[in-house]
């Protein structure tokens, strides 16, 4: 049957199957092979929120007060809370205003923090 | 016209480091027209600026910009609620979308639906006319959806929007290359027709479905609105001879406040003068109202019944309980169950697993599909990439922490996080400590007896005596019989040659008797005779009591017994606690015999009381309990039960507790009712119940709709109200938890 099936095959099928596969490829590469770059918070950083969170890996150095100023600039209400779940922190962002989280890490290690209904994800790297 | 009234306004200022920015700062904020002064405190951080006018914020914060740094408007601190206006705003321009993309949609429908199109005038069956319809729902009502995804897509991320932007730009950019091109598909075998009904239907439904979703995210708050709303907005303090009423942000600690029958209490105090009946019920779940005299303390946003008083108040601002318990209540909402992480973990794969589902699904289509297979292929495209719902799964278990915190609060109950009252509903093991919990932690007399040879005619005299005596005594005994001679109101005497004898009691004389009262050394000291009561005390003595014996002149005249009562709920409590299978253990540095009694009160049963416990101890016997693998959840106050608190799985701190033994617990129960611990284990069972329907109804919904999207059966406008139900169904399920009698 599969020989039929092969048989049968159009050019246009043929040209659908091989796009297909390298759009399948392409999403698989594009958003999951996805490399971040982890960005330092030196007692303060500013996060974008616009179609995610930009940066979107930072590290913290432990201990030290650190503020994360949250600036919301995508209307989506997808991204219109962050919660920074390990911290205890739900915070509703106004569209185009400035949020500051202010926490001090007490634990080593990778926490994520994400929208309200964790659809958009970051991580905040203790070191 | 230049207005009279000055407007002040705070910001925080970012970069500045030295005293020379605060200059450059504030000289250019100065120079902004209408600003009359700026004040900039390097240490804070923050900028006050005053002016006569309203200034817009963006003319400070470009002004600021310019030298170099940045203004930031100051958030409100006090709750993170969203805005109430801006919200309303919100709904109602999503409402006005849904009307005309739903209105113009059926529109489209009608005069493109196969059997309805005939009766649609000539002008709805135009391909032209539904494109300028369509296009008005694709990019006006739609725009939200491209304005999610398009930046989303340059940080390589995918969400929902994605998934309907690529799904409906597909429908539609297909229909509009019918209207343009009917001649090219038709070479192709293809009938010309469009589907503007479907990408508009689908845009009108998905937003629905938000709009309906965002009205009932909103009832999921609702506790913390109520606790806010709770606020005082005035007090009515005295400075001097004066009263004057005051706005409540002004009341600082030490203020004397007046508040009248009826009022609201402003802040946290200590009463002064006068006495009350206060309604304590809207912040600590206690139902019956409080009697409040000299000394007692008052709670900030309780309902003042029937009495008039003065009160000293001690906390004011963020330290007021009712201020305390919203940033619990909010901090409890803003943690993680554990038992989100997987969703958390497959959301984060889910949108780019589904347009790769999608695309296999046009590609196997297209090959294997019957005729005309291009458009099967793209329908069933478009089906697949509408029915997923990653919303559900995120929403499944934060609306329901959201909803089972706050109605605990309700209750009296404050859970600490979400991992709290995930744990709490696997407990099977609580142990309560004894004095201050399962007892009121204050002795008072339960018994007054007269011996049959006692000269004393009543118990009342027999209570004076030993009151008189005790009076010059600081033992915890003696303040019980003292109190209870005040409660009787009887008149103490005078007592010459007192004397504490230590381990055995107090002698003295009133009215020339000679009056003893101790325990049995100090009889048998003194050479009196109990010989034949040694019944009555031995009775009492089994009943947990501590037995003071009295003699005047040398002869038996009687007993006091005094006892730490246990509350009235534990009972109550520990028989609840039985009904849910949870074995309740007592831990108390009493021995045997006393403990055992106050167990058998309680309905303890004697192998689950650990007795003779020093404080230090009580965690060791936690840790105990559990290596055997029990979950335990301790219940205590006091700071001296912070270790055990901590060391349980779960620590219930009783509400009269040290912000200590709040810090240790996971639970705290600020109404005191012993029957909230089963509570609060309800509560548990009630919402992890809820969540996991939540999260069962989303992973289903995606694991078998999806397939069947897949396969063809499923048309692109049911997939869009299954979508929008799916998630509209998972909120509400989390407030049926409101519902639900704990």
């Amino acid at each position: 049957m599969g020989v039929a099936a092969y048989k049968n095959m159009n050019i246009d099928k043929l040209i659908v199957l091989i796009v297909g596969v390298a759009g399948i490829i392409f999403t698989y590469w594009f958003f999951l092979r996805r490399k971040e770059q982890a960005v330092s918070a030196e007692g303060e950083i500013d996060i974008v929120v616009d179609g995610g969170y930009n940066p979107e890996t930072i590290q913290v150095p432990f201990g030290k007060p650190t503020q994360i100023n949250f600036t919301r600039k995508d209307s989506s209400s997808c991204l219109e809370e962050v919660v920074l779940g390990d911290f205890k922190i739900r915070k509703y962002l106004p569209l185009n205003e400035t949020v500051t989280v202010s926490l001090t890490p007490k634990k080593k290690g990778t926490f994520q923090f994400s929208c309200g209904m964790g659809m958009f994800h970051g991580k905040l790297i203790i070191s | 016209m230049e207005q009279a009234d000055k407007i002040k306004k705070s910001f925080i200022v970012k970069g500045m480091h030295c005293g020379s920015c605060v200059y450059t700062v504030e000289k250019a904020l100065k120079g902004v027209r209408g600003v009359t002064e700026a004040v900039t405190n390097l240490t804070t951080g923050k900028a006050v600026v005053t002016a006569f006018m309203p200034i817009n914020d963006q003319i400070l914060k470009t002004a600021v910009k310019n030298v170099g740094y940045d203004l930031i408007n100051i958030k409100d601190q006090v709750s993170n609620i969203k805005n109430e206006e801006e919200k309303k705003k919100e709904l109602d321009q999503l409402k006005r979308k849904v009307i005309i993309s739903l209105f113009l949609g059926s529109l489209i429908v009608w005069g493109s639906f196969p059997g309805l199109s005939s009766t649609a005038p000539i002008i709805l069956q135009n391909f032209f006319v539904q494109m300028i319809l369509a296009t008005v729902v694709q990019f006006w009502s739609g725009l939200d959806f491209y304005k999610a995804s398009i930046p989303a897509f340059k940080h390589r991320l995918a969400n929902m929007d994605t998934l309907v932007a690529i799904g409906t730009t597909m429908a539609y950019g297909y229909s509009v290359f019918i209207t343009f091109f009917p001649n090219i598909v038709q070479k192709f075998g293809i009938e010309s027709f469009a589907y503007f009904d479907v990408s508009t239907i689908i845009i009108g439904l998905i937003l629905l479905g938000r709009y309906l979703e965002a009205k009932a995210k909103v009832k999921t708050s609702s506790a913390i609105k109520k606790l806010i709303g709770l606020q005082a907005k005035t007090a009515r303090i005295i400075k001097g001879n004066k009263e004057i009423d005051i706005p409540i942000e002004q009341v600082q600690v030490g203020d004397v406040v007046r508040v009248r029958p009826g009022e609201k209490i402003p802040v946290d105090g200590i009463v002064l003068s006068g006495q009350s009946t206060i309604d304590e019920s809207m912040v600590t779940g206690e139902s019956i109202p409080v009697e409040k005299y000299k000394g007692d303390t008052v709670i900030g946003a309780t309902m003042n019944r029937t009495g008039t008083f003065t009160y000293k108040a001690t906390k004011v601002g963020k330290d007021t309980m009712l201020s305390q318990i919203i940033k619990l209540v909010e901090e409890a909402q803003g943690s993680k169950a554990p038992i989100q992480r997987l969703a958390d973990v497959i959301s984060s794969y889910f949108v780019p697993v589904v347009i790769m589902l999608a695309i296999a699904t046009f590609v196997g289509w297209y090959i294997f599909g019957p005729m005309p297979s291009f458009l099967h292929a793209m329908l069933n495209m478009v089906a697949v990439l509408i029915i997923a719902c990653p919303c559900a799964m995120g929403l499944a278990t934060p609306t329901a922490i959201m909803v089972g915190t706050g109605k605990g609060a309700e209750h009296g109950i404050l859970v600490k996080d979400a991992q709290a009252l995930e744990l709490a509903n696997k407990i099977n093991t609580i142990i309560f400590d004894k004095t201050g919990t399962l007892t009121k932690g204050k002795p008072t007399v339960t018994d007054i007896a007269l011996d049959q040879r006692s000269k004393i005619k009543d118990q009342n005299e027999l209570l004076q005596l030993a009151a008189s005596l005790e009076k010059g005594s600081e033992h915890s005994l003696a303040e019980a019989i003292v109190k209870e001679a005040e409660n009787r109101k009887l008149i103490l005497n005078e007592v010459k040659k007192f004397k504490a004898i230590a381990g055995h009691g107090v002698e003295g004389e009133i009215k020339d008797y000679k009056v003893l009262l101790g325990n049995r050394k100090l009889m048998e000291k003194e050479k009196v005779d109990v010989s034949q009561s040694k019944g009555t005390i031995e009775k009492l003595e089994k009943e947990g009591k501590t037995v003071m014996i009295m003699s005047v002149n040398g002869n038996l005249s009687g007993f006091i017994a005094v006892a730490d009562t246990v509350k009235e709920s534990a009972k109550e409590a520990i028989t609840a606690l039985r009904r849910m299978n949870i074995a309740s253990y007592m831990v108390t540095g009493d021995n045997e015999r006393t403990a055992q009694a106050i167990a058998k009160q309680v309905g303890i049963t004697q192998d689950h009381v650990l007795a003779e416990v020093l404080s230090q101890d009580k965690e060791k016997k936690v840790e105990e309990l559990k290596r055997k693998g029990q979950l335990i959840s301790f219940v205590g106050d006091g700071i001296n039960d912070a270790p055990a608190l901590a060391a349980s799985d779960v620590g219930i701190a009783m509400g009269s507790g040290t912000d200590v033994a709040m810090e240790a617990a996971g639970v705290t129960l600020i109404n005191k009712d012993l029957r909230s611990v089963a509570t609060a284990i309800m509560l548990s069972k009630k919402t992890m119940r809820t969540i996991k329907l939540n999260l069962f109804w989303a992973f289903a919904y995606n694991i078998v709709l999806i397939p069947i999207a897949m396969m063809g059966k499923i048309n692109p406008i049911f997939a869009s109200a299954a979508m929008a139900l799916s998630s509209i169904s998972v909120v509400t399920n989390s407030l049926l938890l409101k519902k639900q009698k704990i």
